[in-house]
């Protein structure tokens, strides 16, 4: 339809409609590209001559009578920022316990361990509540959006509060549940944001380079974080599972019915594979998200215990919010830049991975 | 194999109660936090039982009236914050729709030379986490300083250019007949912007010190715009690839120009597609914390996500969980509501724009 009337346009008109916009286009799109150059290019240019200085809070000032000129330049000191970092020099970042490559690693690991859960168990909701004949449907559907409208700062610090040691909702709840099957009270007097211990450490891989450990067994407070994503992570995997979910014809399922393929069958073999052109790019979207989720960081944890929970953009927040190493945080930002692009091309690698396997 | 019943695809009892007593256990999960912060909030004792009680004995709403007079002992109401708030998200999703419409329709109908460069360069833009530019925004942001008098002067002269103009501009509209719902909106928008310069200009009015951007609400959210523009870029292209190009087409056979199409054709055509995006970048920006945090210092600019985070302290104890359960009810209540009412058009975006709310 749309190219037959392309066709008719591009008689009528005697040429392409690309053509006869001429400049147009270029024209419409400068606004945006002005402001991205303004906003985003020029600061990170700027940005990337900071990280070779030493800039921190007494160099913030500006001379009032020239235009962008410092009153007290700061120094230049070559990769010295970028050295300190990634060897973890206390003298440059000035953040106890920070270990770079932990860090990173820490990220990876909670950025692919909270997609993983959070799609799983989306796939699985929207697949029971796509069943035929399933009562209150309409109920769940509009309730299970609930999480997702909830603002991350009121559910992380809502998690925060369910989580204390104290009297929060959680430890009370499991002492009532534990109750019945004869647990003392004391056994769920769990710090949940503050314990060094490693529950489930048979779980997790051990690994270490130069005597730190970058893999380790993870501490309670990873599980509340892995929790407080989770609630407010699966719904958005049921919307988007569902619109797949829709689309695919039930002629299959009958088809397969007639065959005598069992439930499981029919999941793994028609559902999850129809599932997969939506929910593969939505799984790697969300974890480029995850992977510079604050939030959680921020407001959950605070990097509880020993920095351990920390990824890599709350310790750049930390560095210049409240340590006010800009020049540090500067060098920070560069290599979080290196490591997005590198994240981006080996996703985009993975998505057309899944799209070549899908043709 | 064959079944007699008439639809085999139907659920069978057993399987139907079995998914009810999950879906059943789902729901609790999702409304138990929910439930527990509704009862915490009506709850007269600052202190949370040492018992799991949902719904206190004697509940009171004296939590609400206090968050709602003063949420802190910093001087700003709940209706200051709340309206600085709306006035970033709201703005921030304003002008980047405003500015941004204009590229994603280029990007969506055309194929001009360097389309495929520039549109990496937005999906680059995008993956850039917010808080990695940060710094370099604080540091020039911080720089730019004018003197207030001449601040002033400027945007109460803005609020009323834009008043003026927007107003003529509808008038001459109405009198030709040809006030649309575009009209309408045009006419809101203007209006809009204008009440927020001229807000601007009375709030910074009879200060001694310079105007400093940094911490100013408008460069608060300029710098949120650098963020949100690549996603309301990425997000209207999506959609305008859905909107059909059959009319358009019809109507540059006619004899319309490029721009009559796109201001008579295109822009009416896409009005809901504009209103989702404005919606999940208002959404996206409702909560915003992290550049208000770090730029803002005087209290009567500070937002509502920042007040929740001054409630529950960094490492405060005796935290008035009352008021901090209330304040978080009235923080999430509206956007929720609004997201219910069009939930069908809103969850539409979310799997078309690729974006988590």
């Amino acid at each position: 339809m749309a190219t037959f009337s392309s066709r008719v346009s591009r008689i009528m008109s005697g040429s392409g409609s690309s053509d006869k916009a001429g400049l147009w286009p270029y024209i419409f799109v400068t606004p945006t590209i002005a402001f991205m150059l303004v906003l985003t290019f020029m600061p990170v240019l700027f940005q990337v001559w900071m990280s070779f200085t030493d800039f921190s809070l007494s160099n913030l000032r500006m001379d009032p009578e020239k235009f962008m000129a410092f009153i007290n330049p700061p120094k230049n000191v070559g990769l010295e920022n970028y050295r300190g970092i990634l060897a973890a020099d206390q003298a440059v970042i000035k953040i106890a316990g920070f270990y770079f490559w932990r860090t990173l690693f820490f990220n990876l690991w909670w950025a692919v361990s909270s997609v993983f859960t959070t799609t799983v168990a989306g796939i699985v909701i929207a697949v029971l509540l796509n069943a035929e004949g399933l009562w209150f449907k309409k109920f769940y559907r509009v309730l299970f959006i609930l999480p997702m409208t909830m603002p991350s700062i009121v559910v992380n610090t809502v998690w925060r509060n369910m989580f204390d040691r104290e009297n929060g909702a959680i430890n009370l709840a499991l002492m009532s549940i534990g109750g019945v099957f004869g647990f003392s009270p004391e056994t769920f007097q769990i710090d949940w944001l503050g314990s060094v211990s490693a529950p489930l450490a048979w779980l997790f891989p051990e690994l270490s380079i130069a005597g730190q450990p970058i893999l380790f067994p993870m501490p309670t407070t990873y599980f509340a974080m892995l929790i407080s994503n989770f609630w407010r992570g699966w719904p958005w995997v049921v919307v988007v599972a569902t619109a797949a979910l829709q689309s695919i014809p039930k002629e299959l399922y009958e088809a397969a019915a007639m065959d005598g393929a069992s439930g499981v069958r029919k999941f793994f073999n028609i559902t999850l594979p129809l599932l997969k052109p939506a929910v593969v790019p939505a799984a790697i979207l969300s974890f480029s998200w995850t992977f510079n989720l604050l939030d959680i960081s921020y407001f959950l944890t605070q990097g509880q215990p020993f920095y351990q929970t920390e990824i890599l953009v709350s310790v750049l927040y930390r560095l210049v919010n409240e340590q006010r190493l800009y020049g540090v945080g500067a060098a920070f930002s560069m290599i979080i830049f290196v490591v997005s692009i590198i994240l981006f091309i080996i996703t985009n690698r993975m998505l057309k991975a899944t799209e070549a396997a899908d043709v | 194999m064959f079944k007699s019943t008439k639809d085999p695809n139907a659920m069978k009892m057993r399987e139907q109660l079995i998914t009810q007593v999950i879906l059943l256990l789902i729901a609790f999960s999702v409304i138990f936090p929910i439930l527990y912060v509704f009862g915490m909030s009506v709850n007269p004792d600052p202190r949370r039982p040492t018992q799991l009680v949902i719904f206190p004995s004697t509940p009171t709403l004296a939590s609400y009236s206090a968050v709602l007079d003063r949420p802190t002992a910093n001087p700003a109401t709940f209706w200051q914050l709340a309206f600085n708030s709306t006035l970033l998200s709201a703005g921030v999703a304003g002008a980047s729709l405003f500015i941004s419409v204009f590229a994603a329709y280029a990007f969506s109908r055309f194929r001009f030379a360097g389309r495929e460069f520039l549109m990496i360069l937005v999906i680059a833009l995008r993956l850039i986490p917010g808080v990695a530019i940060l710094v370099p925004l604080f540091v020039l942001f911080n720089g730019l300083r004018i003197n207030n008098t001449l601040y002033v002067a400027t945007t109460a002269a803005l609020a009323l250019a834009c008043f003026a103009f927007t107003l003529s501009w509808f008038i001459s509209r109405y009198r030709d007949n040809e006030a649309g719902t575009g009209a309408i909106l045009t006419l809101v928008v203007g209006l809009f912007v204008a009440v927020m310069m001229a807000q601007t200009a009375y709030a910074n009015y009879g200060k001694t010190d310079e105007f400093n951007l940094r911490t100013s609400l408008l460069g608060v959210g300029i710098a949120m715009l650098s963020g949100s523009l690549p996603f309301a870029v990425w997000n209207l292209k999506g959609y305008l690839d859905t909107v059909p190009k059959e009319l358009e087409e019809a109507a540059r056979i006619d004899g319309a120009s490029f721009n009559q199409t796109f201001f008579r054709i295109v822009l009416p055509l896409a009005a809901p597609v504009l209103a989702i995006t404005f919606f999940l970048s208002f959404m996206g920006n409702w909560a915003e914390f992290y550049i208000s945090w770090m730029f803002l210092t005087e209290p009567e600019t500070y937002t509502l996500s920042m007040t929740l985070w001054n409630i529950v302290g960094q490492y405060a104890a005796n935290i008035p969980w009352n008021r901090f359960a209330a304040y978080s009810m009235v923080m999430a209540f509206p956007v929720a509501v609004v997201y219910m009412l069009f939930q069908k058009q809103i969850v539409g975006g979310l799997t078309l724009g690729g974006v988590k709310g």
